[in-house]
């Protein structure tokens, strides 16, 4: 994406110009057609158009937004959350994000990036996590900071293999539990996240479902995200994912990073190791 | 929309149903009792989603443990007891409007916590199946039903087959991934009738 573009749509969105108009502008250059194989028409022009979506995706802007959210001194405590330890040691943001969730030490627990990264906010900024989690999803009028972040945290694994760690006796814990809630029927329509992700080459209505209990496909619900989303034109993380899902699943709602999440996150992340994470995406 | 109240408590046949699964190896049972645990502590109630939502009934129960395989003998029993929590039209007369019934196939809306109380629930239908011909944007996760009545009948067996089948989804096979509208109270009698004529009336486009 054309780098004065880029800076250009970060001032409209500092600004607090809508999310959409900055897209508007960010989708007016131009990119070459890929080539067209042997598939129908209408699935060549998909692929183009997703293609072309990729290469100048809005999400680079909230990439941008995150880096200088993840080094400006703010807070209570006017700080920087570049001594946050992400797992690989303070500050070290390279490959963090494809090595969560993981356990960190110093708090006794299973974290996944965006935990983690509240966390920092918390306990180097001095934020308060209950006003974090007052609003914490994307709107049409606010992108929350944590979203930013983590797709600054998320970009810095970019082209990297996934590898979950599940050296820990509280890490492998949270694929186990994550494994159980993933299967678990209840509320009224006895759904649970396998009823519609189960099984391989299931579609509702027109969207592809994978079976994110195997190896093979848990990839396609783990890429992209962090991801902006067409639908409404907002940047949402994995805890919007799983939010949203549980919203479908006709369950009560989950608490904002809360450790259900992280166990579901574990088994999607671990069951997703060993594929190219391509960083921060786009979606429908 | 009247909410029928779905009952909790476990039928004598529903516990001893649990009872037959509990030879499963000890740390999936720890990973499940922390699983439930940790739900309990992290969802909170949100507009009518209640938390009493994650608690399961014996047929949940059951799906969930033996990862939706259950003992045969288990089957027969839960499947007899939903089959007879069924409640059929006092009038007697299963078909409905087929018109209204599209419209209920059409809408996904209903039961989550952002849908208003009092307002109709959908039936979410084309989420999972092919039904009419105009509609190309349907799921794969059941059955074509597109030209049910044409193929399987339109006679009061079949009227009552597809009412049973709608109502309560587990009666005919119990972990099925369909929910029961009836007896969860997502649909009222009549949007069931709307949807049965859907399916069986000769006039709905589903059977041209």
């Amino acid at each position: 994406m054309n780098r004065a573009l880029i800076l250009g749509a970060a001032v409209l969105l500092a600004a607090g110009i809508p999310n959409q108009y900055a897209v508007a502008q960010a989708g007016k250059s131009a990119k070459k057609p890929s080539a067209a194989h042997a598939k129908s028409k209408q699935a060549a022009e998909f692929e183009q158009f997703h293609e072309e979506l990729e290469q100048d995706n809005p999400a680079e802007l909230f990439e941008l937004k995150g880096e200088e959210l993840w080094k400006a001194k703010r807070g209570p405590k006017h700080a920087s959350l570049e001594q946050c330890d992400l797992g690989l040691g303070p500050g070290v943001v390279k490959g963090a994000y494809v090595q969560m969730p993981r356990y960190f030490a110093d708090v006794g627990q299973v974290m996944d990036a965006e935990r983690r990264i509240v966390h920092c906010m918390v306990t180097l900024q001095g934020f308060k996590e209950a006003d974090l989690a007052k609003q914490p999803f994307s709107t049409p009028d606010r992108t929350p900071d944590p979203v930013s972040l983590v797709a600054y945290v998320a970009a810095q694994s970019r082209g990297m293999k996934i590898a979950t760690p599940q050296k820990t006796a509280q890490e492998r814990e949270a694929y186990a539990v994550g494994r159980e809630i993933f299967n678990y029927r209840a509320g009224p329509y006895d759904f649970s996240c396998a009823t519609c992700h189960g099984q391989e080459g299931k579609r509702i209505r027109s969207q592809q479902l994978p079976d994110l209990a195997s190896k093979k496909e848990a990839i396609k619900g783990y890429q992209g995200w962090p991801g902006y989303r067409l639908t409404g034109g907002l940047m949402h993380t994995l805890q919007w994912r799983m939010n949203d899902c549980f919203r479908q699943q006709r369950f009560p709602e989950p608490g904002y990073v809360s450790e259900t999440i992280t166990d579901l996150l574990t088994y999607l992340a671990v069951n997703a190791n060993g594929h190219v994470y391509k960083g921060p995406g786009i979606k429908r | 929309m009247k909410i029928r109240t779905v009952s909790r408590t476990i039928s004598f046949s529903g516990a001893a149903a649990i009872a037959l699964l509990a030879a499963i190896p000890g740390h999936a049972q720890d990973a499940r009792a922390t699983a439930i645990a940790i739900m309990k502590r992290d969802f909170h109630a949100q507009g009518i989603a209640g938390m009493d939502r994650l608690d399961q009934d014996a047929l949940q129960v059951v799906c969930t443990r033996s990862n939706n395989r259950p003992p045969k003998a288990i089957v027969e029993r839960l499947e007899r007891d939903q089959a007879d929590s069924i409640k059929f039209p006092a009038d007697g007369k299963l078909l409905g409007d087929w018109r209204a019934g599209e419209k209920i196939a059409q809408s996904g809306h209903g039961m989550t916590w952002k849908d208003k109380p009092g307002k109709p629930a959908g039936g979410g239908c084309y989420n999972c199946h092919q039904i009419g011909p105009k509609e190309i944007s349907f799921g794969n996760v059941g059955p074509s039903l597109y030209h049910l009545g044409k193929i399987r009948g339109y006679g009061p067996d079949m009227q009552k087959y597809v009412y049973a089948k709608i109502y309560d989804s587990k009666a005919a096979s119990l972990c099925s991934a369909m929910p029961r509208f009836g007896h969860s109270g997502a649909l009222t009698e009549a949007q069931i009738k709307d949807l049965v004529a859907l399916l069986l009336d000769p006039r709905s486009p589903v059977n041209q």
